[in-house]
């Protein structure tokens, strides 16, 4: 157990290559942010519209992307669609899976910050003449981004996390497939995967630290 | 000129208003008082289209409110309403407050929306608070914020829902002084309150409300002086 000889060296020479993964990693984690929340907030009027079948679909969504493995939902961008001859790279598939599973749950963040606006809310506005689309953009939709604002943090610590399930579909390019490429042509496990750890930890702390210093910015109210 | 005809309206089996007359002219206050579950609040809130009616309609400068046809939030622009509850947006100033529906539902740019909306939170003494949260107002501010939020759509007429009972009791006279300058500066306003003192000053008539119906309307001396029907009689003792 303890014949294992560290050397760091031949790690850390790889580190810019990491860094490249670790950019990729941001990448898709940050478009799988924006994407998700456009997708939760039209999840979110889906489930507003009082219609049912259109209800039932953003339900439907949220139980899938909430109550199954990312891995899953991941793989299912990939292998799954290519059964019916659709085929996506490796990035768009990763993309696709952790936008899925970000626009679940952010819709459902959402839900919960809804209950927490009183519904004179909406009638205050409409008494001033504004439709229900103005209500909701001007009145609705910043107090329930503001009130979710820190489960949204989370949720993009999470999805910087999940795009290490990507190599399952074959990305190598991100931080973690990368690193897994390097092990394999290296054999400096423990090395390469600590510093990989590193740069996780370190990316969602200056999330998590980059997220308070907007908040105590922007809700200063 | 508001022309309510014959209103009925009913939560489910609870009817709220059994028949409705009334008509309120340009420059008039009305104030409502009754008892709780008499259906004044629910009338104001049919008036501007908010709740819609069973039966009978409801007439604002010629164009029927609950009429298919009728654009309701261009006629909310000349009805301003405020509730008991104030319903200050938490997310934007003072001053935003009141420019929100100016600018998005007037098209007014901003610096016509700021000037508009400076001059109304002077008018109802919050001059000095344009840029704070309503979150650093008292009850009373809030709710004068909310009264020149309605003023600031240039509103014809003015609804007033009950605007101080939500209010600490030292918080309630500067409310009802706000009121009591409007209704003095010609605003048309129809006053749902429990302030009789209020009713008794600044109205030209006065209703009495009683489980969903106009028991009695006159002038304020009238109704408060020689009360005629018996239940005006009776909440007017068990008020005094």
């Amino acid at each position: 157990m303890f014949g294992y000889t560290f050397q760091w060296n031949q790690a850390l020479a790889r580190l810019p290559k990491i860094l490249d993964g670790a950019a990729v990693t941001m990448e898709v984690a940050v478009l799988s942010m924006l994407i998700g929340i456009a997708l939760a907030i039209f999840l979110t009027l889906l489930r507003l519209s009082g219609s049912r079948p259109l209800g039932a679909i953003a339900t439907t969504w949220v139980e899938v992307a909430r109550n199954t493995p990312a891995l899953f939902q991941i793989y299912m961008a990939h292998f799954g669609v290519a059964s019916f001859g659709i085929h996506f790279s490796p990035f768009v598939s990763l993309l696709i899976g952790i936008t899925f599973n970000n626009a679940g749950y952010l819709a459902e963040n959402f839900r919960g910050a809804l209950k927490a606006i009183p519904e004179t809310q909406t009638r205050a506005g409409r008494s001033l003449g504004m439709s229900q689309g103005q209500a909701f953009r001007y009145i609705i939709l910043p107090q329930m981004l503001r009130i979710s604002f820190l489960p949204m943090t989370n949720q993009m610590v999470w999805a910087v996390l999940m795009t290490s399930l990507g190599v399952t579909v074959g990305m190598n390019t991100d931080l973690y497939g990368v690193t897994q490429d390097l092990n394999a042509l290296t054999f400096r496990t423990f090395e390469l995967f600590a510093i990989a750890a590193v740069i996780f930890y370190l990316i969602t702390k200056i999330i998590t630290l980059g997220a308070r210093a907007i908040a105590w910015r922007l809700f200063r109210y | 000129m508001i022309e309510i005809q014959n209103v009925h309206k009913s939560f489910g089996k609870l009817e709220v208003l059994k028949g409705i007359d009334l008509t309120v002219e340009k420059g008039e206050v009305v104030t409502v008082i009754g008892g709780s579950g008499s259906g004044k609040s629910t009338l104001l809130t049919c008036i501007n289209g908010l709740e819609p009616i069973d039966t009978g309609k409801i007439v604002v400068d010629g164009t029927e409110v609950h009429a298919k046809s009728t654009n309701l939030n261009k006629l909310r622009q000349k009805i301003g309403i405020v509730f008991q509850q104030w319903n200050a947006f938490p997310h934007l100033t003072v001053l935003e407050n009141v420019t929100l529906a100016p600018r998005k539902v007037l098209g007014m740019g901003k610096a016509e929306a700021e000037a508009i909306g400076e001059k109304q939170l002077k008018h109802v003494g919050l001059g000095d608070k344009l840029s704070t949260y309503p979150s650093r107002l008292s009850g009373g501010q809030q709710q004068r914020m909310a009264i020149a939020r309605a003023l600031a759509m240039s509103p014809d007429y003015m609804l007033f829902d009950e605007v101080t009972s939500a209010l600490d009791p030292q918080l309630v006279g500067e409310v009802l002084e706000t009121l009591k300058m409007l209704a003095e500066e010609g605003m048309t306003m129809i006053c749902v309150t429990h302030e009789m003192a209020f009713a008794r000053d600044v109205s030209d008539r006065v209703a009495y409300f009683h489980k969903g119906i106009m028991a009695e309307i006159g002038k304020p001396e009238q109704i408060f002086n020689d009360p005629q029907h018996p239940e005006t009689q009776k909440f007017l003792a068990s008020v005094r």
